[in-house]
């Protein structure tokens, strides 16, 4: 491998990580806070890809889109919260994973009778596209770079929030201590829709990204949705540090992986990973319960 | 006098178990007098489904573990069957050492339940020293993991799956006829659902079941639940590769789509479906399942659609699955009070 | 001097800046009742969770017939003989009574990787889990639902789990918490019986309860053993009345 060729897989496993993390975040705050595991989180990602596909078609702008579809994905979030969610905190883990594994299947069937099961292609503005020199000699498109930066942005946005804030301390105090957060007087239900909300609308964002790069198609949620599992499983659930770590390394992992060996045998090293971390650590890197 | 055999498994449960095996057998001679050899296709499935979804039930009914990998595990115990019938015309050479493959079942099904045994025990080993969401997450990880290792398997059609071109046999007889499969997978379905009926009543099952409850009031007893979920999430493989090897001998094909993830839903909703309290409730479960897959596609290509809708109106509603509904329309016996 | 069954020194056991147990020094002699009596708070539960396995303590030492299982996980000192009532009751509450109590026997007979036989109709089973709840007077309750209990009988299965066991050391936290008057004069002549066949420690707020049954009783206030001594002792001791008693 060119040092070339090692900058630029560099680059693309850290802008997977960084996708990843967006996607991770909000399932792993979820997760830490409602004790409530959403496979239908993937689903919020399709859900951005498409409407942003949608708004670029009818309108050929980017931008658009994007403003569009971060919105419409936190609506859609919050809809499936209130709607159905909502009532399943109190229930047992076997309950949540029905109802979110019968929500993919309404979310990808109702997908495709709207839009047919052809991939939608999300375009580049003149802006985004080319590329630029990384190395001398070695060129990147600014697009993925694009991404890269954005994910950063918004990964270290939210640190903040999380770290600095008094809604992220409630969030924080929800994580560690749910008893705890409703004793302090959090207003939980509010909290509960309002973190959907970010959930949704990082998921959806991520699925923005991946419009120009991979295609917009129904059941493009779930593959990654099980990546970014495995991100929170080795983060530890409910750390947001664990699952940024976890994220960039898995998305360097399994880049690299699917270009030093098969495709196929490259998805599986992450597996791998995981399994070799869980035999060391059940509860992850970054435990946060107890 | 009070009921004190009340924890085992019940004569009741009993004559339920044995009514739907019975009922599966005389689906051939049905399909013969209505000359509609499909019947007994769509009833194959059925009971090789039926036989995954008693299976997984171990773990979930009794276990209280939701387990989202046993489609790997499945379509394992279905690779060993293509792969050992792929090596019939093909043996491998290690040295001086020549495998020939096989496609006999007395062989194959056998091989694959060991392997599929061995592969749950150490996706088990790793998974259960977690519990609750971690395990669910990480049973579903080691799914995909499952499935691109098929993918990966480029020699064995990759992506495409694998075809069986030689003859299934049992003890070298053909069995290759649809009639004469359908009463193996029968019979194993029947010995399967006996050993399942018999484990959840004993000691053993005594110990699964309160675990699942309440933990620490076993541990504090004095007995470690780790071991016995093990075993129990073991045998569990070990009858799902069983039905994986059945399914891929029955449509002489087996493919990474059988162990994508979603069939794993697919084999925890059967077991909803039919209810999870009992161990013979997932076989009416996997036989509603199919029907309604089937009845639903013919009728809409949009069918997972309404399927998504029922299993929500399941988990909102029913929650004893099709069996509490049996109950509800039942008369209760007499004399006895709830 | 007689035996000791359990012997407990300098234990200590922090939940973030609280000291829930301070240097906690407590024997226990063979066949005695040795009640442990304290405010609500003063860490009497969560000594016993120690002693049990399911807390592990910061630093100390907990020895059961003179050998260390400070570290020891809690399966194993079940095996060892040291058995619990729990404070807040935690049955199996889909099984029947009998097979709850059957719990506790079949932990006590080996490992349980049994896989025909039904344990509903096995005798090796059900005559000493029947005779644990004869004991509690719960048999004739045997084949009902743990769901149909009142607190009371819950309360009764929780010791009868605990008896079939035939532990060496019985942990009580709290038996009579929340029963009626008259299922606190059966369980109170129930463990009267007990007397002298096992070592028990009894943590009870029920003062009249704990004057008749304990042989010592030691007083703890804010997770420090203030005194240890006889009911006599106790009862006349200055501090004791002043930390506790005289409230
Ligand atoms: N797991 C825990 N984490 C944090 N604090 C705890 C925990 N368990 C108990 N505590 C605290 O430790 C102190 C001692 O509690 P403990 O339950 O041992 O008291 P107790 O003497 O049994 O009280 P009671 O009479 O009410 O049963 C209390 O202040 C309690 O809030
Ligand atoms: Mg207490």
């Amino acid at each position: 491998m060119t040092a070339a060729l090692f900058a630029e897989q560099l680059l693309n496993g850290i802008q997977l990580g960084v996708m990843l993390f967006l996607i991770a975040s909000g399932l792993t705050l979820v997760f830490g806070i409602m004790n409530f595991i959403n496979l239908a989180h993937g689903s919020l990602y399709m859900a951005g890809g498409f409407v942003a596909a949608i708004v670029y078609r009818y309108t050929g702008s980017f931008a658009l889109a994007v403003l569009v579809a971060v919105p419409a994905a936190a609506a859609i979030g919050v809809v499936m919260e209130r709607l159905v969610l909502r009532r399943f905190y109190g229930r047992g883990h076997l309950d949540q994973v029905l109802v979110t594994f019968a929500l993919i299947l309404i979310m990808n069937e109702g997908t495709r009778m709207i839009f047919g099961p052809a991939p939608l292609l999300i375009g580049l503005p003149a802006m985004l596209s080319g590329s630029v020199e990384i190395l001398p000699g070695v060129g990147y498109p600014i697009f993925r770079l694009t991404i890269l930066l954005a994910g950063l942005l918004v990964a270290g946005l939210l640190y903040l929030i999380i770290m600095k804030t008094r809604l992220g301390m409630w969030v924080r105090a929800g994580a560690s201590n749910r008893p705890m957060a409703s004793a302090m007087g959090v207003n939980v239900p509010v909290i509960f829709s309002l973190l959907f909300a970010v959930g949704a609308a990082l998921a959806g964002l991520a699925g923005i990204m991946a419009g120009p790069i991979l295609s917009v198609q129904v059941g493009m949620g779930e593959p990654i949705l099980i990546l970014a599992l495995v991100v929170t499983v080795i983060g530890g659930i409910g750390s947001i540090r664990g699952a940024f770590i976890a994220a960039v390394m898995v998305g360097v992992v399994d880049t690299f992986g699917r270009v030093l060996l098969t495709p196929a045998l490259g998805s599986m090293a992450i597996f791998i990973l995981m399994a070799a971390i869980l035999t060391f650590r059940p509860k992850g890197l970054f435990p946060v319960h107890g | 006098m009070a009921d004190i055999t009340a924890f085992s498994t019940s004569r009741k449960d009993a004559l339920a178990a044995v009514a739907l095996i019975a009922m599966l057998a005389l689906v051939p001679p049905a399909a013969w007098l209505l000359h509609d050899p499909f019947l007994v296709k769509v009833a194959t499935r059925i009971v090789i489904f039926s036989l995954a979804a008693i299976a997984i039930n171990l773990v979930l009914g009794y276990g209280g573990l939701v387990s989202l990998c046993h489609a790997g595990l499945f379509g394992i115990g279905g690779y060993v069957v293509g792969i050992a019938a792929f090596h019939v015309s093909e043996p491998i050479h290690l040295g001086p050492l020549v495998l020939g493959g096989s496609s006999d079942l007395a062989i194959t099904l056998p091989l694959a339940m060991l392997v599929s045994g061995l592969m749950a025990m150490a996706v088990g080993a790793i998974s259960l020293r977690t519990s609750g969401p971690y395990f669910i997450m990480i049973t579903l990880a080691f799914n995909q993991m499952f499935y691109y290792a098929a993918i990966a398997l480029q020699k064995y059609g990759g992506e495409d799956g694998l075809q069986i071109l030689s003859t299934i046999t049992l003890f070298g007889v053909d069995v290759g006829n649809r009639y004469r499969f359908y009463y193996v997978a029968l019979a194993v379905l029947a010995l399967a659902t006996l050993l399942l009926g018999r484990a959840i009543g004993s000691r053993f099952g005594l110990i699964l079941r309160a675990a699942a409850e309440n933990e620490t009031r076993v541990v504090v007893v004095g007995v470690q639940p780790w071991a016995y979920r093990l075993v129990a999430f073991t045998a569990s493989g070990v009858l799902t590769g069983l039905a994986g090897a059945l399914l891929a001998a029955s449509q002489q094909f087996i493919s990474p789509v059988d162990m994508a993830w979603d069939r794993s839903g697919d084999l925890v909703v059967m077991a909803v479906l039919g209810g999870i309290a009992t161990f013979w409730g997932p076989i009416l479960g996997a036989a509603t399942f199919i029907a309604l897959e089937l009845m639903l596609s013919s009728w809409t290509q949009h069918w997972q659609l309404v399927f998504g809708l029922i299993i929500l109106a399941i988990v909102v509603g029913l929650r004893g699955g099709l069996v509490d509904l049996l109950r509800l329309i039942m008369p209760k016996p007499a004399g006895k009070t709830t | 001097m007689t035996h000791d069954v359990l012997d407990i020194a300098g234990l200590n056991k922090w939940f973030g800046g609280l000291r829930a147990t301070n240097d906690i020094m407590l024997s226990v002699r063979e066949g005695e009742i040795h009640a442990i009596i304290g405010p609500n708070g003063a860490g009497k539960t969560t000594l016993l969770s120690q002693i049990q396995g399911l807390l592990r303590p910061d630093d100390g030492y907990i020895k059961l017939d003179g050998e260390d299982i400070t570290y020891e996980p809690a399966h194993k000192r079940a095996r060892r003989g040291i058995a619990r009532s729990f404070q807040i009751t935690s049955l199996i509450s889909e099984f029947p009574v009998i097979t709850n109590a059957a719990l506790g026997v079949q932990a006590r007979l080996g490992h349980s990787f049994r896989f025909w036989k039904q344990a509903g109709s096995d005798l090796e089973l059900l005559e000493p889990a029947l005779e644990a709840l004869r004991l509690v007077g719960l048999d004739r309750r045997a084949g009902s639902l743990v769901r149909d209990l009142s607190h009371g009988e819950r309360r009764q299965l929780e010791l009868a789990i605990a008896l079939a066991q035939k532990p060496r050391l019985l942990l009580l936290d709290e038996p009579m918490a929340g029963m009626g008057r008259q299922d606190t004069s059966r369980m109170i002549s129930l463990i009267a019986g007990l007397k002298g066949q096992y070592s028990i420690i009894l943590i009870e707020h029920d003062m009249d309860a704990v004057f008749t049954l304990a042989d010592r009783i030691s007083v703890l206030v804010a997770g420090h053993v203030i005194k240890t001594g006889t009911p006599e002792q106790i009862r006349n001791d200055a501090d004791v009345r002043a930390a506790y008693l005289g409230h």
